[in-house]
């Protein structure tokens, strides 16, 4: 008996051994780009990828020149542009979201269930496709090039309704009984949703906030048209890759690379510190049919 | 073919064999939802509308069947009965509106709509110099027919909302007069505003979110599936040249594979759209099952620094996407660090092209995407795991089932359970990942037979949308494929939704 249970331990040790060096395999995997990016942007020689790994002189001066070099690439300006943006997305487009969604979950009306299929459909067109049309609807109203970032500010927040469905689904599961409570009491509506539900709500408007503060830091494509060919106006997507573009990428890649650590470090952090929220998020939103 | 098998049967069959048959059911269910659609859901939609309408013009009836003067007159000056009663800012609001949308038809919206059959006949004209008055005569602006197309789809919602809006007057100037009539109290202005903060607050709260619905996603789209009727194209560009209705004819030209004014399609599009369904049934299932397999791995007892694990693979999702993909497109590339590190290591001699040939492409895009969706799956299906009743597991060994057993019979199918309309989403996100792509090989390489209307072998339909909008200036054709796109999407994502409610019921899991 006490054999077989130090054979079933080993057993268990083995695999339990076996799997540590997969989770090692996939760290590394997982880490070497990251890796990689910070020893590039340190590297001192110029270069797309040189034919080694380790840079053979590590400098900071592909961080100093970012910031103070200001032709052809202004990123100071490309920095508060996005930054812009996103602080006033992120206030806009929590709003409209989370009283969307608490309409939505909320309040019966006959339009509800309408509504929401057709926002369902609406979603499924190709996003983009529309971007034309936009583009044009932009123009006409002097949105793009000089006034761009109040263009791209407008259709970042424009169809932000549709992003009702995970805090939808963290409105159903506060008790009803709450509003009931209130609204025997006197309480409006109005007051029941910014007196009671509002401060229930932090977790899922964190979850909002954070996801709208991040998404304006990668978006490529919207940005890249209405600015386009204008690198003073760009955000830090479009400057991004431009710095990678065929005649810039060998003169730019580590400044690109330190382009990227910059963008990346705050939001990372942002990120970790507010974890707890986006994993709350994204598990009770996707579960619920 | 299609009729589901008994109850009885079904439920002999173990977990794994009902997912089997499941997943082939619901492929061979495909055409007949699809005529299902055409058959039911559409004419029930149009019903619904109609009823809609009908119950509207009987409210409308009523109104001028026992309506007195003072409502009869609101028919045509809009809140002249709530004027007339006492509700002054309710009538005021509503005159106003009727005002301003006469103006607006007036000074502009009737010019437009006017060009709208024609979308335009008037070529613009450069300035000529005049001899006899030995002065420039100025260019003649001609017609865009980009904008009239835009300012009439404008001009309609603009009038189906006026035309919401009268009805509105004409029910609320009716009510008045019946208030007065059983000599009731008219609601007061302060009334109406705190209706709108309570009975009535859904209209408070949706009335902005709409409005930029409106204007920033349904205009759009409308402008959309309108041009695909149009042979706006490289050589029909506004504001040098118009534009004119082409009926279908966009239609037939993709599925022909000839595009006049263009490259030759050839086979283009079949290859995508072949390329597009295969990517996003192998991009979704992949993520899937290597984030499941990690994150079982994770949560095993006895597996330590748990936390340090999922926090390495969080740092993708932390990172903003497209810095990643961009970094990804330089590893990879065939002077980047991978290639070169193995030819130091002395492995390879030549670059493995791990982006610029068509095969190796797709696979490398397909880990990419793994390296980037992998931590998504891990983070959500943590939870859920940590659901999955001990028991089951017990049994499970007791029977003397093997880790890879226990995996396909009880976690596997338990997740697919749980977890279908996370599945669902990420199935129809990656029809539409036009990052990943386009930040990876741009589409690249191109289709070798250059009749390829400037296709790579690694576009999907969305990528190659962009380069027909960006670099070919095809819009019809563009538009044509977005249409496609929203067919093939609405119709997978409504069966998908049907299968996920059928199944939704917890005993049918076991």
């Amino acid at each position: 008996m006490a054999k077989k249970l130090r054979s079933k331990k080993a057993a268990e040790r083995t695999t339990n051994a076996v799997i540590y060096i997969i989770l090692i395999v996939i760290s590394v995997i997982w880490l070497f780009p990251f890796f990689f990016l910070i020893l590039q942007s340190l590297r001192g020689e110029p270069g797309l990828t040189p034919g080694y790994f380790w840079p053979k002189k590590i400098t900071f001066d592909n961080y100093i020149k970012l910031f103070t070099d200001k032709t052809p690439f202004d990123f100071w300006r490309w920095y508060g542009t996005t930054l812009t943006i996103s602080v006033v997305v992120t206030i806009i487009q929590t709003t409209i979201t989370l009283v969307t969604s608490y309409a939505l979950s909320r309040l019966r009306f006959k339009m509800r269930k309408p509504l929401m299929n057709l926002m369902l459909v609406l979603g499924m067109f190709p996003g983009f496709m529309s971007m034309t049309a936009l583009y044009f609807l932009l123009k006409l109203m002097k949105l793009t090039q000089d006034f761009g970032i109040v263009g791209l500010i407008l259709v970042y927040v424009g169809s932000s309704c549709m992003g009702y469905y995970i805090s939808k689904g963290f409105f159903d599961t506060i008790p009803r009984s709450l509003d009931e409570a209130a609204r025997i009491d006197g309480a409006s509506r109005h007051v029941v949703f910014l007196k009671i539900i509002l401060p229930l709500a932090k977790p899922i408007i964190i979850y909002t906030i954070l996801t709208s503060f991040m998404a304006p830091w990668g978006e490529f494509m919207f940005a890249s048209l209405i600015f386009s060919g204008n690198t003073k106006y760009f955000n830090v997507a479009v400057g991004l890759r431009e710095m990678l573009q065929r005649e810039n990428a060998p003169k730019y890649f580590t400044r690109f690379c330190a382009g990227a650590v910059v963008i990346s470090l705050p939001i990372t952090i942002l990120f970790f510190l507010l974890q707890r929220y986006y994993v709350e998020g994204v598990t009770g939103g996707s579960v619920k049919g | 073919m299609t009729e589901r098998i008994s109850e009885l049967e079904y439920l002999k069959k173990t977990a794994l064999q009902k997912f089997a048959y499941n997943f082939t059911y619901f492929f061979k269910s495909i055409p007949q939802k699809f005529i299902g659609f055409f058959k039911a859901v559409l004419p029930a939609f149009f019903l619904r509308i109609w009823l809609v309408i009908k119950g509207a013009g009987v409210t409308v009836g009523t109104a001028a069947k026992n309506g007195d003067w003072k409502t009869r007159v609101s028919f045509g000056v809009m809140g002249f009965s709530q004027l007339a009663r006492g509700q002054i800012v309710r009538g005021a609001l509503f005159l106003l509106s009727e005002i301003a949308f006469i103006f607006y038809m007036v000074c502009f919206g009737w010019s437009q709509l006017a060009l709208f059959p024609s979308l335009g006949y008037q070529l613009p004209e450069r300035g000529h110099y005049d001899e006899a008055t030995g002065a420039w005569v100025p260019q003649v602006l001609g017609h865009n027919s980009q904008l009239i197309l835009l300012y009439s789809i404008l001009t309609m919602l603009v009038i189906v909302f006026f035309v919401f809006l009268w009805y509105e007057n004409v029910k609320s100037g009716y009510a008045a007069q019946e208030l007065q009539e059983a000599r009731r109290k008219l609601p007061t202005a302060s009334d109406d505003v705190k209706e709108l903060l309570d009975g009535q607050y859904h209209k408070t709260l949706l009335a902005l979110p709409l409005l930029g619905l409106l204007v920033f996603t349904i205009l759009p789209i409308i402008f959309m599936i309108f041009v695909a009727f149009t042979n706006y194209d490289v050589n029909h560009q506004p504001p040098m040249q118009l534009f004119d209705w082409v009926g279908f004819d966009n239609f037939a030209a993709l599925f022909s594979g000839k595009v006049s004014g263009a490259a030759n399609f050839g086979n283009a599009f079949g290859r995508i759209l072949l390329w597009t369904i295969i990517w996003a049934v192998v991009a979704t299932f992949s993520c899937y099952l290597v984030g499941i397999i990690v994150a079982i791995m994770i949560n095993k007892k006895g597996i330590r620094f748990k936390k340090l694990w999922r926090t390495i693979l969080i740092m993708t999702i932390a990172v903003p996407q497209f810095i990643s993909l961009l970094l990804m497109s330089q590893i990879f590339d065939n002077e980047g660090i991978i290639n070169i590190m193995l030819k130091n290591w002395g492995w390879i001699d030549k670059s493995i092209p791990f982006l610029s040939d068509g095969n190796i492409a797709k696979i490398t895009i397909i880990f990419v995407n793994m390296w980037v969706g992998v931590p998504f799956t891990m983070l959500m299906v943590t939870g859920i795991l940590m659901n999955i009743p001990e028991d089951l597991y017990e049994s499970a060994r007791i029977d003397g089932a093997g880790p890879v057993k226990t995996f396909f019979t009880i976690t596997l199918p338990y997740m697919l359970h749980v977890t279908t309309p996370y599945l669902i989403t990420q199935f129809i996100g990656n029809l539409n990942n036009f990052n990943v792509i386009y930040l990876l090989t741009g589409g690249g390489p191109l289709m070798s037979e250059g009749a390829s209307g400037g296709a790579g072998q690694t576009d999907l339909l969305i990528t190659w949308l962009y380069k027909l909008i960006m670099d070919q200036k095809l819009y019809g054709i563009a538009s044509v494929i977005s249409i496609i796109m929203f067919i093939i999407t609405a119709v997978i994502s409504l069966v998908l939704y049907n299968r996920s409610n059928a199944v939704k019921n917890e005993e049918d899991f076991m």
